[in-house]
This record gives C-alpha cells, sequence and structure tokens, in this order.
C-alpha cells in the first residue's frame, strides 16, 4: 500500500488523541454518554489508523501486548468483576462500590472493573481481526 | 421382595462392571454366575408362599406424570419365568466362560448376558405395562449386540439388524397397545386392567388393543409370519442362543400373552387368530426344520416350532390348554437350553455342526452324549422324561378341543417333525457311523458339559416326579392365567389312553423320517426353496430395501444442497403461515400520526432507500461498500436524532471499521457476476417483496400494541438508586444485564479467534495441498 | 415517523432477502450486512421514537426526567451493533478462503462440498437377506 505521508503524520498525532478520549468515554460511560464499547472501538479506530497509515508491523511493535492477549485480559477481568462479589456472598455480578469516590474517575466499583473488561475485549477483537487480515 | 427390586438394580450396575471384573479376574470371572445363582435360591424360597396364592409386591413412584411407577409384582406366572431366567442365566455364564474362552470379548459377553439377565427378571417382574415395555426393549437390544457379538462378520450384523427391526417394530406396536388400553382404563398397572377387563372388552378399541399388542408378542416369539429372525439369529454365540433364542427371551412373547389372558381371552378375536397363528408357526417351524442340515439352525426351527405350540395352546383357552401351554414352557426351556449347549460342546469338540458330516462322536465326548441322550428323549417326547407328559398333555388338549381330528391330525404332524430333528441333533452326531475322520472329537472341560447334563437330568428328574412342577409351578402359574384355583395333576402313566396310542405313532413316525432323513432331506430343501420368494422371509428386504430408498429420495429433495432454497421455503413459508394468522384474526392497524417526520428525517430516509435500491443492483465492489456505508452512517444519525447518541457512536466506530475491513480484503475477493436469470430474479424478487411487507405490517401491530413496559420503568428508576449509574444504556449493560453482555464479549472473542484461526490454518493448509502438486495429475 | 421507519426497515429486509437469495458469495454477504440494519431498525423502532430525550440521568436529580427514549431496545442494539461487526469480520474471511480454496464463488458449484452428489448407494435387496426361508 502507498504510504501517504499527510495521513502518517495525522495519524501519528491523532493515535494517542483517540486513545486519551476512548479512556475518558470508558471512564463517564456510567453516567454520561460512552462507556466500554463505545470507547474501545474509539480506540481500536485509532490503532488501526495507525496501522494503516504507518504499517501494521509498526503497530505491533507500539502494542505492549499482543491482541489476543489483550481479549484475553478483558475477559478476565470481566469474570474477576463478577467473582467479587461472590467472595462477599452475593450473586455473581452483583455491583459493589467503594464508598469513597476517587479524585478525577469518580465511584468506583466492580461495574467499571467489568466495563474495563468490555473496553479491552473490543480493542484486543478489533485489532486481532484487523491485524491478522493486514498482515497477509 | 425388597431383594427382587435391589436385584434388578444390582444387575444394571453390574453389567456396567462385568468388563472390568473379567479384566482384573479374568479365569475367576465365571464367579459372576454367583449373582444369578442368589437371585434362583431367593426365589426358590418365595415358591410356598406363591404357591399359598400370594403375590409379592412393591412399586415406587417413577414418572407419575407419565403414569410411569416401578412397581414389581411376582406371581405364580412371573416366577416360573423368573427361576427360569435365573436358573439357566447361572448355567449359560459358566458355559459361556468356558465357550468362549480367550476371545476377546468375553467381558462384554458377561456384561451383555447379565444386563439382558436383568432386563428378562424385569419384563417377568413388571405390573407396570410402561416399566415392562422399558425392559423389553432393553432384552431387544441386548439381543442385538449378541446377535452382532461377532461384528466382523457381516452376517452377524446382517441378522442383529434384522431381529432388532423386526422386534423393534412390533414392541413400537406393543407400546401403543398398551397406551390404548391405558386410555380405556386410566391405568398403565397390569394388575389394574386385569381387574377392569369387562370394562375393556367392552371398548370399541379393545380389538385394536389386543392385536397391537399381539404384533408385539408375535414378533418376540417368532410366530409366522416374523418367524425368520429367529434362525438367522443363530450367528450369535451358542449359548446366547441357547440362552436368549430358546429357553428364555423369545418366551417373552408367550409370557405377555398369558399375562394378558386375563384380559382379552373373552375377546371373539383372541382364539382365532391366536390359534391359527401358533398352529401355521407348530407345523411350518418342524416342517422347515426338516430342511437343515446346521444343528443350531435345527434347534431353531423347532424353537419356533414349539413357540407356535404354546401360542396355540393359550389360544384353545381352556384349563387343560393352558396348563398344556406352560407345561410345554418348562420341558422345553430344560431340553431345548441343554440340546443348544450340547450343540456347542459338538462345534467346540468337533468344528463343526454339519450333522451330515458328523457321527460316532459319543465314546470321545461321554457327557455331552449322555446330556444330549438324555434332552433328545424329552424332545421326542419318550417317557420318563417331562417332554413325553407335555406330549401327552398336548394330545388330550387337541382331542377335547373343537376340529379334534383336524387338530390333532397337524398336532401329529408337527410332533413327527419334533422327533425326527431331536434323532438328528441328539443321536445322529454320537452314535452314528463315524464322521468324517479329521474331526477328532474330544471332551471339552466341566463347565462345558455340567450345564446341559444339569439340564437334561433336570428333564428326567421332574419327568419322573411330574407333581414337583405341577403342584409348585404349573399350578401358581395356572392360576395367574385362570384368576382362580386350578388343580394340576401330572402323571406318567395314565393307562391306555388314546393320546398313549398317538404317542406311539408319532414316534414310530419320527423314527422313520430321522433313519430316512439323508435321503429325504434334499427333496424337502428343495420343495421349501421353492416356495422362498413368496415368504415372509424375501418380504422382509424388499421392504427394507423400499423404506432405504425412500429414505435416499426424500433426503436429496429435502437437502438439496442448494442455500437460496433452504432461505426461500423459510421465508414462503414463513410469509404464508403470518399472513394466514393476520387474516384469520385481524389485529387493528393505527397509523400513528404522532411525530410527523422532520425535514432531516425525511433526507435520511431517502439516502437509505436510494442506496438500499443502488445497491442490490451494484456491480462494482468498491461501490457496494461506499453505498452499504452511506446506509450505516444515514442510520447512526437517526439514532442521533432520536436519542441514541450511544448508538450513534458506536455505529459511526464500526461503519469506519468495516471500510477498513472490507479495504483489507477487497481484491481477494471475486468480483460480482450476474449468475441468475431473469425468471428467478424477479420470482426472488417477490418472494422478497412479500418478505419486507409482512415485517412492515408485524412492526406497525407492535407499535399499535405498545404499552407502557414495567421494565423500562424498573431500570429507568433503580438506574441511580441501585446501580450508581445516570447512562441508563450503560447501566443496563454493565449492571443490570451483565451477563449477557459477558456472553456477548465471549462471542465476540470467539469470532476474532475464528478469523484467526481461519486465515493463518488456511496458510498452513495451503502450503500442504502445493507441495505434491503432480500427485492428482497422474 | 413510526410508519416511514417501518417502511425503511421492511424495504432494508426485501432487499436483504433478495440478496441472500442470490448464487453469488458477495451478494449474500452484502444480504446479511443490510439484514443487520433492518434488524437493528425493527427493534428501534418497537419503542417509541422521542426525540432528543436520551435515557440520562440528570445530574441534580434521582430520577430521569418524565420523558425519556427506552433505554432497553438501544442496550439489545447497541451489542448487535458489535456482534454484527464479529459476524461480519468472520464471514468475509470464511467466504475469502472459500474462494480462495474453490476458485469460485458460485453456490451452485459448491453443492457437492456439502452433500454428497452422486447418487446414495443403498444395499441391496440381496445383501439384505440372510436366509431364504
Amino acid at each position: 500500500m502507498q504510504r501517504s505521508i499527510l495521513l502518517s503524520a495525522a495519524a501519528h498525532y491523532l493515535m494517542p488523541l483517540m486513545l486519551v478520549f476512548s479512556i475518558f468515554l470508558l471512564i463517564r460511560g456510567h453516567n454520561e454518554v460512552g462507556g466500554g464499547f463505545a470507547g474501545g472501538l474509539v480506540a481500536a479506530s485509532g490503532l488501526m489508523l495507525y496501522g494503516i497509515a504507518i504499517s501494521p508491523a509498526a503497530l505491533r511493535k507500539l502494542l505492549p501486548i499482543q491482541p489476543h492477549l489483550i481479549v484475553g485480559i478483558g475477559l478476565l477481568s470481566a469474570l474477576l468483576s463478577g467473582a467479587i462479589p461472590m467472595l462477599m456472598g452475593k450473586p455473581f455480578l452483583t455491583g459493589q462500590w467503594l464508598k469513597t469516590p476517587l479524585p478525577v474517575i469518580g465511584k468506583v466499583g466492580t461495574p467499571l472493573l467489568f466495563d474495563t473488561g468490555v473496553y479491552l475485549v473490543v480493542i484486543g477483537v478489533v485489532v486481532w481481526i484487523l491485524l491478522t487480515l493486514a498482515e497477509e | 421382595m425388597i431383594f427382587l427390586s435391589f436385584s434388578v438394580l444390582t444387575g444394571i450396575l453390574l453389567a456396567g462392571l462385568a468388563p472390568l471384573l473379567h479384566r482384573r479376574f479374568a479365569t475367576r470371572s465365571a464367579a459372576l454366575a454367583l449373582f444369578p445363582l442368589a437371585i434362583f435360591a431367593q426365589l426358590c424360597l418365595a415358591i410356598p408362599e406363591v404357591a399359598a396364592g400370594k403375590a409379592w409386591q412393591v412399586a415406587l413412584p417413577w414418572v407419575p406424570s407419565l403414569g410411569l411407577s416401578l412397581s414389581l409384582r411376582l406371581d405364580g406366572l412371573g416366577l416360573v419365568m423368573a427361576l427360569l431366567i435365573s436358573g439357566i442365566g447361572a448355567l449359560v455364564i459358566i458355559y459361556g466362560g468356558a465357550y468362549l474362552h480367550g476371545h476377546p470379548f468375553l467381558g462384554r459377553f458377561y456384561s451383555l448376558v447379565i444386563l439382558f439377565m436383568t432386563a428378562m427378571l424385569g419384563v417377568v417382574l413388571s405390573d407396570n405395562a410402561l416399566l415392562l415395555f422399558v425392559f423389553w426393549e432393553l432384552t431387544s437390544i441386548s439381543s442385538f449386540f449378541l446377535i452382532g457379538f461377532e461384528h466382523h462378520k457381516a452376517n452377524a450384523r446382517a441378522a442383529a439388524w434384522q431381529a432388532l427391526l423386526v422386534t423393534g417394530s412390533g414392541g413400537l406396536a406393543m407400546l401403543a397397545g398398551f397406551s390404548l388400553l391405558a386410555k380405556i382404563t386410566a391405568s398403565f398397572e397390569i394388575s389394574h386392567w386385569i381387574g377392569h377387563s369387562a370394562d375393556i372388552l367392552a371398548h370399541p378399541l379393545a380389538p385394536a388393543a389386543f392385536l397391537l399388542i399381539l404384533a408385539g408378542a408375535a414378533t418376540k416369539s417368532a410366530q409366522f409370519p416374523f418367524h425368520f429372525w429367529l434362525p438367522n439369529a443363530m450367528e450369535a454365540p451358542t449359548p446366547v442362543s441357547a440362552y436368549l433364542h430358546s429357553a428364555t427371551m423369545v418366551k417373552a412373547g408367550i409370557y405377555l400373552l398369558a399375562r394378558l389372558f386375563p384380559v382379552f381371552s373373552g375377546l371373539a378375536l383372541w382364539p382365532m387368530v391366536i390359534t391359527s397363528m401358533g398352529l401355521i408357526t407348530l407345523v411350518g417351524g418342524a416342517l422347515l426344520a426338516l430342511a437343515q442340515t446346521d444343528l443350531k439352525r435345527l434347534l431353531a426351527y423347532t424353537t419356533v416350532s414349539a413357540l407356535g405350540s404354546m401360542v396355540f395352546f393359550l389360544g384353545l383357552g381352556t384349563t387343560l390348554a393352558v396348563k398344556t401351554a406352560l407345561v410345554v414352557l418348562i420341558a422345553h426351556a430344560l431340553y431345548k437350553g441343554a440340546l443348544f449347549l450340547v450343540a456347542g460342546c459338538v462345534d467346540h469338540g468337533t468344528g463343526t455342526r454339519d450333522i451330515t458330516i458328523l457321527g460316532g462322536a459319543g465314546r470321545a465326548m461321554p457327557f455331552t452324549a449322555t446330556a444330549a441322550g438324555l434332552a433328545g428323549l424329552s424332545m421326542a417326547g419318550i417317557a420318563p422324561l417331562l417332554g413325553f407328559i407335555a406330549k401327552e398333555l398336548m394330545y388330550e388338549a387337541t382331542l377335547e378341543a373343537t376340529l379334534p381330528a383336524l387338530l390333532t391330525g397337524l398336532l401329529l404332524v408337527a410332533n413327527v417333525g419334533m422327533v425326527a430333528v431331536a434323532g438328528w441333533v441328539s443321536f445322529k452326531p454320537f452314535w452314528g457311523k463315524p464322521g468324517q475322520e479329521h474331526l477328532h472329537p474330544h471332551e471339552g472341560p466341566a463347565a462345558l458339559w455340567f450345564p446341559p447334563l444339569l439340564l437334561a437330568a433336570l428333564s428326567l428328574l421332574l419327568g419322573a416326579f411330574p407333581q414337583l412342577i405341577g403342584k409348585w409351578l404349573v399350578a401358581p402359574a395356572a392360576q395367574a392365567l385362570w384368576q382362580a384355583p386350578l388343580s394340576v395333576k401330572l402323571s406318567l402313566w395314565h393307562g391306555l389312553t388314546p393320546m398313549l396310542g398317538l404317542s406311539a405313532l408319532t414316534l414310530l413316525l419320527g423314527i422313520g423320517i430321522s433313519a430316512a432323513g439323508p435321503r429325504l432331506q434334499p427333496g424337502i430343501t428343495r420343495f421349501w426353496h421353492a416356495l422362498a420368494k413368496f415368504g415372509p422371509a424375501a418380504f422382509y428386504p424388499r421392504s427394507l430395501h423400499a423404506v432405504l430408498s425412500f429414505a435416499a429420495w426424500q433426503t436429496t429433495v429435502l437437502q438439496s444442497g442448494y442455500l437460496r432454497l433452504y432461505v426461500g421455503s423459510i421465508v414462503l413459508f414463513t410469509v404464508i403461515l403470518a399472513a394466514l394468522t393476520l387474516a384469520l384474526r385481524p389485529s387493528q392497524f393505527s397509523v400513528p400520526t404522532i411525530l410527523p417526520p422532520r425535514f432531516y428525517d425525511v433526507v435520511l430516509i431517502g439516502i437509505i432507500l436510494t442506496a438500499t435500491f443502488l445497491v442490490t443492483r451494484a456491480r462494482s465492489r468498491l461501490a457496494t461498500i461506499a453505498l452499504l456505508g452511506s446506509i450505516g452512517f444515514s442510520i447512526a444519525i437517526l439514532f442521533l436524532l432520536y436519542s441514541a447518541p450511544d448508538l450513534a457512536m458506536v455505529q459511526f466506530a464500526i461503519e469506519t471499521l468495516t471500510v477498513i475491513l472490507f479495504v483489507l480484503v477487497l481484491y481477494r475477493l471475486p468480483k460480482f457476476k450476474q449468475l441468475s436469470s431473469r425468471a428467478t430474479k424477479t420470482a426472488d424478487m417477490l418472494l422478497a417483496l412479500m418478505g419486507g411487507v409482512l415485517m412492515t405490517a408485524l412492526m406497525l401491530i407492535v407499535s399499535a400494541h405498545n404499552s407502557d413496559s414495567h421494565l423500562t420503568r424498573y431500570f429507568a428508576e433503580s438506574s441511580l438508586p441501585l446501580a450508581n449509574g445516570r447512562n441508563i444504556v450503560n447501566v443496563i449493560l454493565v449492571d443490570f444485564r451483565g451477563f449477557d453482555t459477558l456472553g456477548e464479549i465471549t462471542v465476540l472473542a470467539i469470532a476474532a479467534l475464528g478469523v484467526f484461526s481461519l486465515v493463518r490454518l488456511a496458510k498452513k493448509g495451503g502450503q500442504k495441498r502445493q507441495a505434491p502438486p503432480t500427485g492428482g495429475k497422474q | 415517523m413510526v410508519l416511514l421507519l417501518a417502511i425503511t426497515a421492511g424495504v432494508l429486509f426485501a432487499a436483504a432477502i433478495y440478496m441472500i437469495l442470490r448464487r453469488s458469495l458477495v451478494k449474500i454477504l452484502v444480504g446479511l450486512l443490510l439484514l443487520s440494519y433492518a434488524v437493528n431498525l425493527l427493534l428501534f423502532n418497537s419503542a417509541d421514537l422521542i426525540p432528543a430525550r436520551p435515557p440520562l440521568v440528570a445530574a441534580d436529580s434521582l430520577l430521569p426526567p418524565t420523558i425519556y427514549a427506552d433505554p432497553v431496545p438501544q442496550a439489545l442494539i447497541l451489542t448487535a451493533i458489535v456482534i454484527g461487526f464479529g459476524l461480519t469480520a468472520f464471514a468475509v474471511v470464511l467466504m475469502r478462503q472459500v474462494y480462495s480454496t474453490l476458485g469460485t464463488d458460485d453456490l451452485n458449484e459448491m453443492r457437492c462440498t456439502d452433500i454428497p452428489c452422486q447418487e446414495v448407494e443403498i444395499a441391496s435387496e440381496e445383501e439384505l437377506m440372510e436366509d431364504p426361508l
């Protein structure tokens, strides 16, 4: 694929911005528009923009862990958020919250962990699929 | 009785464990015979009580909603059968251990025989018809596996199939008959049916129920025209033939007729149908036997004949005939069981079962020869063996029936055949001219000759002291049929009666035919072969072939392999059924007038409609992707306009990613081609339009019935208090319905895994395929 | 607007069915995509359409406003959209693999990859017969 200098320059700057925006979407998703699905998709779009504008290999190098591991970690954190209430004798996936809100993030509880799991799975799945195809 | 219900459960358990026990204990595993022996002993202890007219009973609910309960009942009739099943079962396990010594499937043999024995005990002890059916089918299944024991032989497999299909379809008919009776009496308990036989006989469905149940009994007991499976079942190992296909399982049909005798014997059909079926089987079996040269097939056809006689006498239905049937049942089990085991010893000792080359083995096999001689005398009906008493009773019963001359004459023919075959199987191999030299007959281990010798000796003992069974077994069993006490006096000597004369005549003629055997046989065989193509045995392959052809034909019609036929028929039938429902139950179409469309709405919907229309006609891949994207983005904006910002955001992102996806694979996709003809296209278009109209109509009906959803209100009102979230959609996703979302992200992960493995595996597979490129072209 | 949206979804359904009935694999894929749009619109239209009232609880209140869009279909559609992407990706790759393996995308030519196209062999009467008697 021919490389466009403009696109690759834009990708360099857009990608981190989109990642930050996606985390913002994830955290505020419980109260405002956003959430794990939307955040995950925005992050994945940013990463794929980078992967296509520069190169799939560059994206691989950039990722701290491989996409299939991201999927795994995402699934595990969703399961973990379900397991925590079980330790407290509540049914699987009952929301549990910390009494005091943390600065910036706000109230923290297992649904946030669950949403983070969704976020990671979505990123992992999209990047995994598209990278597999792009690398052929 | 608790013991008996336990033994049924233990039997099933033991059947599962038998192969393991056999592997662990090897040669000592014949000790498994202790299990039936214990049951036999316990049953013996029950004899006095049962003979006094008591019946042991136990009932546990199992599936009450189906009327199925674990109710077991032990009365005189069940006791006779259970004694035969457990007693002969013990002998067969001992015998089988020696007969199949070193056979790789010996453990399986033990397992199946014990399973069969348990099921058979269940058949004769069940008081609940559904329970009886379950055990009945279990005997068919274990019989299937035992006939196909040597499963590497095509003949054994075909015979196993045949037995299963014939007895299995009979079993299904029987179940239908049971269901009819349950419909009539509102109960599946057999004792309840017996108590209400007057109600049953008055019901118009009674003949149908009777004929259906008779189909089950007739197939199981190899009655004409279903007799042909039994001789073929001789593919089974000999101990199995002795046990299942002569002494016990094939008597299940007799047992069932006897059990339901008090229910149905008042039916006009009973004597007519049953006597004629029994008579044909009785005479036909004996005459067919004369054409055989294989020891086991000879015995099989005479078994068919003996089963026919039992059915025949049950059909006559007089007190004497009922007693006769029971005595024949016991006598036949003893002598035929012994003779089958003898046939196994001969096979084991000489390597052949062909009577034309056997002879003079008696000196080398003295114990086997003694057993064969005694059992043969009983079969031929010679005093003082039990078979003699049975034959006297038979003649006595036919002489006092209507049409005595005809019935007695036919019985005489059958009995003459029996005598002849008895001579061939029990005397010729042992005492005639020495057979071919290479046979080298030798006696097997005691485990082989002891069981037949014991059975044969019992024939002698009970013949000498017939009242042992007369008083303790036959009388209580007859009482179960007659539902009233009957006195039974069995004795060897009645004085100079017509029966004695008939016996002597039978014997003379029989010995004559037996001696003339080698010269007569070819003619008899030719005669039967000429008739064969009209017989029911020829009907079986023809009908089976027809069923298979039909199955193949309708499979190719239904499974055409064309996706669009599958999808098309689904859409068509959905449209037809939904339209029918809508037409029959007209619902109000209220076209909602509130909320008139705004300018943006019209523009967006215009874009969607145009793009949809264009996409169905597009020829370029790139244009298709662009059009699909425009539909998706328009829908996203609609979401945004109608209060679904989350959806809009997700839809935008997905559309973008989908475009990336297509760009990545676009040039590896095939080009669009026009493949269908104009006519197909028009037809498809019509079908598609119908589907679309239906969906629009359904949507309008749904929105006309829109009501306030309490689910929505609950989610909305508890979102903040219960889940600390102000975005209700997100709260539903991660909290209220978190489990669903967990499932969904798992599906996503699996889809990604699927894509990955498809791409990677195809790459590897492709390399492999390319490696030997010349291989296919040679 | 409800009527208009119902008609739009109906048209999408019709187009989807038409495309799925084609012989070419690529067109069937287009049909699948159209079908998922149609179903999403169907779900969306099953609740009352309310402009500009997203299902959010305002920052200063405990309960949502009196009028708000139904969040239940929205939650359903949201996951459906994302799963739809997974399905599309899988279908595209599967199709491409089929095309590169068989060298065709005409379903008529793939008939024999799934079911045996030769006549099914049935045992003859002689083979089913054990003994003529």
